[in-house]
């Protein structure tokens, strides 16, 4: 038996108490109980969330190793406080076949800094035709639940009325990337004031939107569970209000940086602002805020997606769409929201409690005694600048360079192992010979 | 001036500074022995990326009429059809030792991001991005309306007393006609032509107007006759239509768009007698402009050609030297003064 005692920490933002891990999950912190704990970590001024899940992260692995592997992204998901992370299924070969999704689920037990969970693909190589094996993907070790054809869109209207049909018999999620792929051919940044000055082909509000408003009425009308990847405008967040209200089954996501940056930055041709979808106006940073707020929008996403120096060190056109920003969700979602009555319940609702729900991680989510031990130490009175050359990340892609921010993530405990100490990796969390966490 | 990049960053003082420069160089140019020595021993680097025989040539020829030495870098055949880098490129040409790079490129922003990175130190000058701007030719334009407007000849040497220098190009009324959705050109005529005073207007089909063009400092007309009708121009400037815009839907067809867009000879002839008709070349002729029209002699045309040496010059010498226009410094050498 091994228990750690964390001592003192404000549970949620609230009053300060103790939290006891015994064998990986929390425990009842009793006198006796916590006096024998092997050891104490003093959590003063800290405040405890459950460990954060990411529903949506690019770990590269397999095929661009060179951009990220499972074992860096799980130190650069540590880092930021995630215990979970939901892994794309872009990768080379395309995570679409039970093989790959095992894969990529066993090299992140084996890497033990996060648990990673594999997101498979809609379609067959995510080329839109022909739908992947989604029930060899769900019943493999992986268990996927959650299918998405992420960085395409899944346009074909009668291909994504079946998937989300086909998921229903295992509980599954079609999560997709809503972006008519005709409205943007070529597109570089959003369509606004800004693209038509920089003579940058515009990527239309609209071309997301249409997709959302279809995919919602698809979704009502056969039943099934649909989650709209980072939606970017004020104008998703109204169809998605408008589907909630209509009790359809539909979940929202928003990235950190459409939480915090506009199209103006792009007028510096900077590589590191080129996202998709992309950066909108300061109109739609305001409905999105508001969104997330108001319970529209039920997670953060990160959309981490590390890419080497070379897609980024180079003119605009040629360069790759995306931004790192695990490590930095968590503090940058602090100060998005710093004007909003947004309190630590609801940073760990966003970013853990419904994320798990969504994605059926019962380990993951909660505080409460007799659950897995996933939890995160945050300090919210620790300015400092980010720093991307420090991050675990192999990308150096983070928007955020620079930027002053409150909230530092100090520990993060998976499955009871201190995996993330004083904002530095630790020790991984010990491999199972069966992939279990907790024997 | 440390680049050139977008004419919106440019003062009225610093556009009329650039205009009146390039009227020191037309003087030389009207010399027998064009050539000054102002840049000897500098290296030009003419880095494009997309093929245009016809600004390179006039940035060649502006180049070696100030002594400076010029290396023609052409995608084609380069090291770039290999998958070079623009930063490993533009350090190779740093390390080859040039002063200055004009770059002409098909991506918008390709000049800002050599300029802005830290790959190189050297003046960057855009010869035409993507569809966001192409500064020289708004110069060369806003000089050939500049004579227009005071009754001098459109280009070639002024005569004694003609009063340009100095001026910019208040209360006149311009028309910009055709694709400004793909236009560099239409951009960075918007930004200069507002600079210096004149009132623009756009002429163009809705599909071929940029999203969010309300917001310019500019009016709207979708309707060529129309504005021809209520508006009298000082000079109408017709775009190119690029011929892979013909079958995207920007419009049903050639013919359709030249007969509501095109500089046609009835429109032609409703042009008041002092309209000056533009285009940045090269033309395509019975499309967006009639024969009549380009042959005329209210066509500047060729006279926008000649005016782009003199303004590119003007831009050389300013990125360079960082001199004003300065007669005395721009006199030519050959020349043996007169005793």
């Amino acid at each position: 038996m091994s228990s750690t005692l964390i001592r003192g920490a404000s549970v949620l933002g609230g009053a300060a108490r103790d939290l006891l891990i015994v064998d990986g999950r929390l425990s009842e912190p009793t006198p006796e109980a916590s006096k024998s704990a092997d050891t104490v970590v003093e959590a003063a001024g800290l405040v405890a969330l459950p460990g954060l899940v990411d529903m949506h992260t690019h770990l590269r692995e397999p095929g661009k190793e060179d951009a990220e592997t499972v074992l860096t992204g799980s130190q650069s998901a540590a880092r930021g406080g995630y215990t979970a992370v939901h892994a794309m299924a872009n990768t080379q070969p395309v995570a679409d076949s039970a093989g790959v999704v095992e894969q990529v689920w066993r090299l992140g037990r084996s890497a033990g800094f996060t648990e990673v969970r594999p997101v498979g693909a809609v379609t067959l190589g995510q080329d839109g035709a022909q739908l992947a094996e989604l029930g060899a993907m769900a019943a493999s070790a992986a268990q996927v639940r959650m299918f998405s054809d992420d960085g395409k869109c899944v346009s074909d209207s009668q291909l994504m009325r079946r998937a989300l049909e086909y998921v229903k018999s295992f509980d599954g999620i079609i999560a997709q990337h809503s972006q008519d792929p005709r409205l943007t051919e070529d597109a570089q940044m959003n369509e606004g004031v800004v693209s038509a000055e920089l003579g940058l082909p515009g990527w239309p509000a609209v071309a997301e939107e249409a997709i959302i408003a279809r995919d919602v009425l698809l979704a009502e009308h056969v039943g099934s569970r649909l989650h709209v990847c980072h939606l970017s405008t004020a104008g998703s967040v109204d169809i998605v209000r408008w589907a909630k209200a209509r009790g359809v089954r539909v979940t929202a996501e928003v990235t950190p940086h459409h939480l915090m940056l506009t199209d103006e930055l792009v007028r510096s041709y900077d590589p590191v602002y080129k996202v998709n979808p992309p950066l909108r106006t300061q109109r739609d940073v305001d409905a999105v805020r508001a969104g997330l707020a108001d319970g529209t929008i039920d997670v953060i996403g990160t959309d981490h997606a590390p890419h080497p120096a070379e897609h980024k060190c180079s003119e605009w056109t040629a360069a790759a769409m995306g931004m790192v920003g695990m490590e930095t969700a968590l503090p940058i979602v602090v100060e998005a929201m710093a004007d909003y009555d947004f309190g630590w319940e609801d940073v760990a609702r966003v970013m853990s409690t419904r994320p798990a729900q969504i994605t059926g991680l019962t380990a993951h989510g909660s505080l409460a005694v007799g659950q897995p031990a996933n939890l995160v130490l945050v300090d919210p009175r620790a300015p400092h600048r980010i720093d991307p050359a420090g991050h675990a990340t192999l990308g150096r892609n983070n928007p955020f360079k620079g930027v002053e921010v409150s909230t530092r993530i100090v520990d993060t405990f998976l499955y009871g192992t201190r995996v993330v100490a004083d904002g530095q990796l630790a020790q991984p969390h010990p491999a199972a010979g069966d992939g279990a966490w907790i024997a | 001036m440390r680049h050139l990049l977008s004419t919106k960053d440019l003062s009225r003082a610093e556009a009329v500074e650039l205009l009146d420069i390039a009227e020191e160089m037309s003087a030389a140019q009207a010399r027998e022995i064009k050539k000054l020595p102002v840049l000897r021993g500098r290296t030009v680097v003419n880095l494009f990326y997309e093929d245009s025989t016809r600004t390179r040539m006039s940035f060649e020829a502006a180049a070696k009429r100030l002594s400076a030495d010029v290396i023609n870098f052409s995608a084609k055949g380069s090291s770039v059809s290999k998958g070079e880098s623009l930063q490993d490129t533009a350090q190779t040409l740093a390390a080859i030792g040039a002063d200055a790079v004009v770059i002409r490129h098909p991506g918008s922003g390709a000049p800002h991001r050599l300029a802005a990175s830290d790959w190189i130190d050297l003046p960057i000058l855009n010869a035409g991005d993507g569809t966001h701007e192409h500064p020289t030719q708004a110069l060369l334009d806003s000089f050939t309306l500049r004579r227009v407007l005071t009754g001098a000849p459109a280009s070639g040497p002024l005569s004694a007393g003609s009063g340009t220098r100095g001026t910019d190009l208040a209360g006149a009324r311009i028309a910009i006609v055709g694709d400004v959705l793909h236009s560099r050109v239409a951009r960075s005529n918007v930004h200069l032509l507002v600079t210096l005073g004149a009132r623009v207007t756009l002429i163009a089909p809705p599909t071929l107007l940029p999203w969010g063009v309300e917001s310019w400092p500019v009016e709207i007309y979708y309707d060529f006759d129309q504005a021809l009708a209520e508006r009298d121009f000082d000079a109408v400037m017709m775009l190119r239509v690029q011929l892979e815009r013909m079958h995207a839907a920007f419009f049903p067809n050639p013919r359709e768009y030249s007969r509501m867009w095109g500089l046609t000879p009835s429109r032609y002839a409703d042009l008041g007698e002092h309209t000056a008709i533009m285009h940045p070349g090269p033309m395509n002729r019975g499309f967006e402009i009639c024969a009549v029209a380009a042959d005329s002699p209210r066509a500047v045309v060729r006279d926008q050609v000649a005016n782009g040496v003199s303004v590119r010059m003007a831009a050389l010498y300013k990125l360079l030297t960082g001199r004003g226009p300065d007669p005395a410094a721009v006199v030519n050498p050959m020349e043996e003064p007169h005793a």
